[in-house]
């Protein structure tokens, strides 16, 4: 029963291909739906590689809903999700998608970088351990080699000072950083940021911006879903509106933020950044 | 005051200490052994009851009311004279450990089901968001979370169980309690006897009954943080 299965999903690798100019990321029809609560109505997207893309809109508009079906750690009602031209958590046989198993589900997961808006640190390991668990029990790398990984990505977070610490004396601050090196240490092709500095004081929500920044300027392709209007609009190649669970427009930043075609869009801009920004 | 003026019980105290504490080491070893099984069962069947499979959580749930309902005794002697009746001849201390075993995993999955429950969404989602299938994510994100927290319940588990142990008579196990009535029928002392087979249990569930107490004063302090 495996074989075919198996010999198809070759087939799907080879005819999508990784192609240089093939976008990384390719999202056909995703719905998503609660009993009657349609919360995704047919998403289409797609991003390139390198590209850094901001997903904004109201709260309820599925924003969050979306990233978490690219992943799949939120399973979608319908429409499909390709990573790097691989089908994320189907697979098609014959004329069917059928759902792939856990273990290469988690293969697929394994590239794709997740920064919740609650961090999500594991309380029982130290920050080192936090980063140096995914690649040792994944990647089955040796530990030394993990260690030393893990301890260039705390540098790089600035937390080097903080590789003994456990989550809970670490300031939010400092966890999402922490939460930023764990995602990077599994060297992912794609990043996705949920709500990242929502759930942070506000003074310490430049020391995880500009983390993402740094990250953005070596070339990592980026989902941001955010609040964080002006660093949206400072770090983004593209910026999407969602609205009801449907992309209502997109475009650069310039165009959204400065002349957005769409009244709901004017509406929601108006309200997040207050009058004075359209003055 | 000479050996004959001392109450006849003190003679055969050597004797009784003997038997007893030869019947505690017994009663030690079903304890452990039991209490092994129980996590063992408990942390297989908590983790079934909580998995995304109907079928995995029906095997958990019926293992739970079937075992949850029946009396100690009554497993303990379908294991010992039951199983003998088919065959399958287990000596009293075995049959005292699976059964213990058995009704204690039940006991457990229950406790261990409500560990994992505790743990947030989001460390599951955290840990399959790097990777993980839903089996390392259990073996290395959420169980060791979820132990912490039965870790008191747990503890109360085991001084109850070092007592049921005595249940284990019933199919001639050689621990304490039934040591003690051995002794009681060759001699007639029973209120000495069972005396100290009391000081005999309490030197070993209270020391027990302390460690959870630090445990659990622990365990509020590093809530507290």
């Amino acid at each position: 029963m495996h074989d075919p299965v198996q010999s198809i999903e070759t087939n799907n690798a080879a005819t999508d291909g990784a192609a240089a100019d093939q976008p990384i990321v390719r999202i056909r029809g995703l719905r998503k739906s609660y009993s009657s609560l349609d919360v995704l109505k047919g998403i289409d997207l797609d991003v390139r590689r390198g590209e850094k893309v901001s997903i904004i809109g109201p709260s309820g508009s599925g924003k969050t809903t979306l990233l978490r079906c690219i992943n799949r750690i939120e399973k979608p009602s319908g429409g499909h999700v390709y990573v790097d031209g691989q089908l994320i958590g189907e697979k098609l046989v014959g004329d069917r998608y059928i759902d792939m198993e856990d273990r290469e589900l988690a293969r697929l997961r394994a590239g794709m970088g997740m920064v919740f808006q609650r961090f999500n640190l594991f309380p029982h390991l130290t920050a080192l351990q936090n980063i140096t668990i995914g690649p040792m029990k994944v990647l089955r790398m040796p530990a030394t080699e993990a260690e030393a990984a893990a301890l260039a990505l705390l540098e790089k977070v600035g937390l080097a000072n903080k590789r003994d610490a456990y989550p809970e004396m670490l300031s939010g601050g400092q966890q999402q950083r922490v939460a930023i090196a764990r995602a990077l240490a599994m060297r992912p092709k794609v990043m996705l940021f949920d709500e990242a500095t929502s759930a942070l004081d506000p003074e310490l929500v430049g020391e995880v911006l500009s983390v993402m920044k740094q990250l953005a300027s070596e070339g990592m392709t980026m989902i941001i879903v955010t609040h964080e209007m002006k660093f949206s609009e400072e770090i983004s190649d593209r910026v999407i509106f969602m609205d009801h669970g449907a992309v209502v427009e997109q475009g650069s930043p310039g165009e959204i933020f400065r002349t957005p075609s769409h009244l709901r869009t004017q509406t929601f801009l108006r309200a997040v950044l207050g009058r004075q920004a359209y003055q | 005051m000479t050996a004959a003026d001392w109450p006849a019980w003190i003679t055969h105290l050597p004797h009784f200490l003997d038997a007893l504490l030869s019947g505690a080491v017994i009663t030690v070893i079903v304890t452990v052994g039991g209490f092994v099984g129980s996590v063992v069962l408990g942390i297989l069947f908590g983790a079934f009851s909580t998995s995304q499979s109907l079928l995995l959580r029906t095997i958990a749930h019926i293992y739970v009311e079937i075992f949850r309902g029946l009396p100690l005794l009554t497993v303990l002697f379908i294991i010992f004279f039951g199983l003998a009746t088919i065959g399958i001849r287990l000596d009293p201390i075995s049959a005292a450990i699976t059964g213990f075993s058995i009704n204690g995993g039940a006991y457990l999955s229950e406790v261990f089901r409500a560990g994992i429950q505790s743990i947030h969404k989001g460390q599951s989602e955290a840990a399959l968001s790097i990777g993980m299938t839903r089996m390392v994510a259990f073996r290395y994100i959420i169980l060791p979370q979820s132990i912490r927290v039965v870790l008191p319940p747990l503890a109360n588990f085991a001084i109850g169980l070092l007592k049921d142990t005595s249940l284990a008579s019933a199919v001639a196990a050689p621990e304490m309690m039934f040591n003690a009535g051995r002794l009681v029928s060759e001699t007639f002392f029973a209120t000495e006897i069972y005396l100290l087979v009391a000081a005999l249990y309490l030197c070993m569930s209270l020391p027990l009954s302390l460690a959870t107490r630090l445990l659990e004063r622990r365990m509020a302090r590093a809530h507290a943080q």
